[in-house]
């Protein structure tokens, strides 16, 4: 996959899956963006890739920084070919537990931040006839979660709101389309109990958890020229936990 | 006939790949050009860049034709 000067904006680069698709779409040629709460872990990730990357800190639970995150990227990178869509928070509960406030910064985040980021990007890509939405779901979106109905219903939301997004702009040379990672080793999963971990062992048909670059192997073949016939779909990458 | 409405037309003739002559006063953008409507909001993007002006959205939606396109840009520029 070549992505020589292709431009991309990932946010959630400061997590475990998303420094990884910041460092292959990196290595494949791209200039990055790197966005995320956290500037340390982003200034670390630029300063291991050296050239071609920038920070850009962003919270995404502001809404006005989501909307300022865009124009900044285009004005570090130029313009931006590729959107990522990465960032997630999650707020598990029972569901008859769950506070207003765990359901809306959940939404919040991994789901009007997406549409308010693919809206910021579309405008460039519409003119160059050329863009790569990408954005990371869940498998707990397709096949839901106890304790997560909210990060299960982002997760789903963005699935349905990406092939959408296809529809509509498939015809300017612009792919939306989804990943959805199945478990992967992160500080996300690390919260899991070891039971917690045998049991979904258990479930998955590889036998083992994923890894972040098996993610990032996905999204930098969904980034690629060569996948321009490729929208509106959901890449499961799950070591066949759910055949879909 | 105006700069404005020389440079409209420019936009229109070059975005939806139409003759010039086809683009008259009330030629419908998605009637007679041709259009989607996604050209629709295109053309609005060309002409917010060309003539450096904000068009709201519920404005956008009144610009159908050419006519309406050379005159929200005369007034709003």
């Amino acid at each position: 996959m070549d992505l020589t000067e292709k431009t991309a904006l990932i946010t959630g680069a400061s997590g475990g899956i998303g420094a990884e698709i910041a460092r292959v779409l990196h290595a494949a040629g791209a200039t990055v963006a790197l966005s995320g709460t956290r500037v340390e872990p982003l200034e670390a990730l630029a300063a291991e890739l050296g050239a071609r990357a920038h920070v850009l800190p962003c919270n995404l639970s502001d809404m006005e920084a989501v909307e300022a995150l865009p124009k900044q990227a285009i004005e570090a990178m130029g313009r931006v070919d590729i959107l990522v869509n990465n960032a997630g928070i999650t707020r598990d509960n029972l569901f008859m537990r769950m506070s207003d406030e765990d359901w809306s910064s959940v939404m919040d985040v991994n789901l009007t931040a997406t549409m308010k980021l693919c809206r910021g990007v579309l405008r460039g890509m519409m003119k160059a006839r050329w863009g790569r939405i990408i954005n990371i779901s869940s498998i707990v979106g397709a096949i839901g979660n106890p304790g997560q109905a909210n990060y299960a219903a982002s997760k789903a939301g963005m699935i349905g709101m990406s092939k959408s997004l296809a529809y509509e702009v498939a015809s300017r040379g612009i792919t939306v389309n989804a990943v959805a990672p199945g478990f992967i080793t992160t500080p996300m999963t690390d919260k899991l109990t070891d039971d917690q971990k045998t049991a979904l062992l258990s479930q998955i048909p590889a036998g083992r958890m994923g890894e972040p670059s098996e993610i990032a192997a996905a999204v930098a073949y969904l980034a690629s020229t060569q996948a321009g016939y490729v929208t509106g779909t959901t890449l499961h990458v799950n070591g066949g936990m759910a055949m879909l | 006939m105006s700069d404005i409405a020389d440079r409209v037309k420019k936009i229109v003739v070059e975005h939806l790949g139409v003759e010039e002559d086809k683009v008259v006063e009330n030629a419908s953008f998605i009637d007679d050009l041709g259009a989607d409507s996604l050209d629709t909001v295109e053309l609005v993007m060309a002409f917010e860049e060309e003539f450096g002006i904000e068009i709201p959205d519920d404005a956008a939606e009144t610009i159908q034709t050419f006519g309406d396109a050379v005159k929200f840009i005369t007034e709003a520029s």
